[in-house]
């Protein structure tokens, strides 16, 4: 069985963001940029899927421009093993994404594919779901546990009231939450490998796919500031703030 | 004109996303329907009736739709989607969930928890982890879009006297089974609305401090719990708990933050809230450039003697 992982570059999430003086979008020059976390926590799963002996080959996908090798390269160093870069220098929104991911995993019938739930710069969380319906298979958000036995998945899910079970029938979409798993670190040793294993590079044109959306970003703006606030010194100083100048309690 | 609003609710209650969605939704502009979809959730559609400003309840109550499977409530919305020009749903779980869904059905893209209304195709969004604010345009022919609820006022519960008519569609698509769950049972208020929100992260160090610390507190002041993720990953609350980008998004009145750092992740969680309190015993701890009063102290000490004193 075959998984498919996709994995956005994004930047990463240490860093301080810093809105352009023209509004045009987000400084990203000479700024550090990684795997999206829950794309690494979706690789790391692909990865212990393997060590299982549940899934033979993982290839890893990531749409965007050519620095986007480093974290294919990335991903490979992790334990996938092959790369596919669709390369494009323009903006990716989440249904052109899914309409490329689903070329990749018809193409290589792929069973497990798992994304992310959510790019932490765009913070859509929609890619996965997208992919799901137009491949019209199930799909599991939010995943916090994943059981594969035999052509069926059983996944947890991270909802709003708590937790919630669900079966489904293979091939199937499932974007990861945090607590699914702690990603390992890659070593020296496979960072070395991960320089030699494939990677091919495409285009949206390769699998029928204009990137032009229907959405414009018009500005960005950097959020409302807080103003600072005060230091109390005791808690009945923060009583009595609370209660006779915030009015709150 | 007419817009298609998602009820969030559990085949009991209507939630009070929905009503903040509805709000939403108004600034739209047009007649705005809501669709109950779920298994015996009469009442939730005669509640969602009287719903100020709703003109017309869908009810479409079936088997197929009791744990609102996003494979089979995305069936359903596409083959509503004809008489509508938006459809608007909470940014929960739920929402987050089927949306997309329905989005790609329709081959169209979608806006994603919208915190303002500029126009009826025009929005504004929080980006990376609300560090930044985009202003997005959408010239799809159906806009599709889910709602941050913190950032609208709940609609009246009561004032409308809409109609209900049944929706005869069922969807199975086969594709998924539910099942179970575990849900969280609290007296508490839920953490999305309620007033006040107490929290604590790491250094409660273990479950049962939160239960000794956090809880009296959170109950003295009528308040719903929240954590971090630090405090989630290492167990000491459950899941739902969990405040910041990828938790839960709060804005209440007054948010007390005990023993946690204000990671940028935590931040984007809450600092909407109205006023915010940190209790913290390292004065540089970044939640201090946030709070409007930072206490520096123990938490061992401070909480309790905050508790006693209210
Ligand atoms: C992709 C991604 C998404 C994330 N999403 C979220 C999210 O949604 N929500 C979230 O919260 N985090 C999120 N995080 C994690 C976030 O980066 C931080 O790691 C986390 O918020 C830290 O939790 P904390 O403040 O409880 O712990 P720490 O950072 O360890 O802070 C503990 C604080 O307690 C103080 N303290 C210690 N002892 C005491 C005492 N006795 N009395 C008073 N104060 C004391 C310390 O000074 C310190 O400031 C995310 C991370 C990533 C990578
Ligand atoms: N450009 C991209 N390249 C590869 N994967 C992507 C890309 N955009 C989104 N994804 C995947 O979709 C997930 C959710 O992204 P989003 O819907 O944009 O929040 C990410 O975690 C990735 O797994």
């Amino acid at each position: 069985m075959k998984a498919l992982v996709a994995v956005k570059r994004v930047i990463d999430y240490n860093v301080k963001v810093r809105v352009k003086a023209d509004n045009s979008g987000v400084d990203l020059s000479n700024t550090k940029m990684s795997i999206n976390p829950f794309c690494e926590i979706a690789v790391e799963e692909a990865v212990r899927l393997k060590e299982a002996g549940v899934i033979d080959e993982i290839i890893v996908a990531s749409i965007g421009p050519k620095e986007a090798q480093e974290q294919i390269r990335a991903a490979l160093a992790l334990g996938a093993d092959r790369g596919v870069l669709v390369q494009t220098d323009e903006k990716a929104y989440p249904l052109q994404v899914a309409k490329i991911l689903k070329g990749i995993a018809e193409q290589e019938g792929t069973e497990v594919i798992l994304l992310g739930k959510q790019a932490i710069d765009d913070d859509n969380n929609q890619t996965g779901q997208m992919l799901a319906a137009l491949m019209g298979v199930g799909q599991a958000t939010f995943a916090s546990e994943v059981k594969v036995e035999g052509d069926k998945v059983q996944v947890t899910r991270e909802i709003d009231g708590g937790l919630q079970t669900v079966e489904l029938s293979l091939p199937a979409v499932i974007t990861t939450d945090l607590r699914l798993n702690e990603p390992r670190f890659a070593k020296l040793p496979n960072i070395m490998k991960a320089k030699k294993k494939p990677l091919d590079e495409k285009t949206p044109a390769d699998f029928g796919v204009d990137m032009t959306s229907k959405q414009e970003i018009l500005k960005v703006e950097p959020p409302a500031q807080r103003s600072a606030g005060v230091k109390v010194a005791s808690v009945d100083e923060l009583i009595d703030k609370l209660k006779n100048e915030a009015k709150v309690i | 004109m007419a817009i298609l609003v998602y009820a969030e609710h559990d085949n009991t209650s209507l939630k009070k996303a929905t009503l903040s969605t509805v709000t939403a939704a108004k600034e739209m502009g047009g007649d705005v329907h809501v669709l109950v979809a779920g298994s015996g959730c009469q009442a939730v559609a005669d509640e969602a009736a009287k719903v100020d400003g709703v003109s017309k309840v869908l009810l479409a109550d079936n088997a197929a739709y009791e744990h609102q499977l996003a494979e089979n409530v995305a069936l359903l919305v596409k083959d509503l989607a004809d008489g509508y020009d938006h459809i608007v749903a909470a940014a929960t779980t739920t929402g987050k969930n089927f949306m997309p869904r329905v989005a790609a059905l329709l081959d169209l893209s979608m806006v994603s928890d919208i915190t303002k209304v500029v126009d009826a195709n025009t929005f504004e969004r929080p980006i990376y982890a609300g560090n930044a604010t985009a202003t997005v345009k959408t010239t799809e022919s159906k806009v599709i879009v889910t709602v941050r609820t913190t950032a609208f006022d709940a609609a009246p519960a009561e004032g409308g006297s809409a109609t209900v008519e049944a929706v005869d569609n069922a969807q199975d698509a086969g594709k998924s089974k539910f099942v179970g769950e575990e849900l969280a049972k609290s007296d508490r208020p839920e953490l999305t609305s309620a007033e006040i929100v107490v929290s604590g992260g790491r250094a409660l160090a273990s479950g049962e401090n939160f239960t000794k610390y956090i809880e009296p507190l959170a109950d003295k002041l009528g308040a719903a719990v929240g954590a971090s993720r630090a405090a989630v990953d290492a167990g000491y609350v459950p899941n739902d708990m969990q405040v910041g980008q990828t938790g839960k998004i709060v804005a209440p009145q007054l948010y007390i933050a005990a023993g946690i750092s204000g990671a940028i992740q935590h931040l984007a969680g809450m600092k909407d809230s109205k006023v915010i309190v940190a209790i913290n015993n390292d004065p540089e701890a970044p939640i201090a450039s946030v709070a409007d009063y930072f206490l520096e102290a123990d938490l061992f000490d401070a909480v309790p003697e905050l508790t006693s004193k209210l």
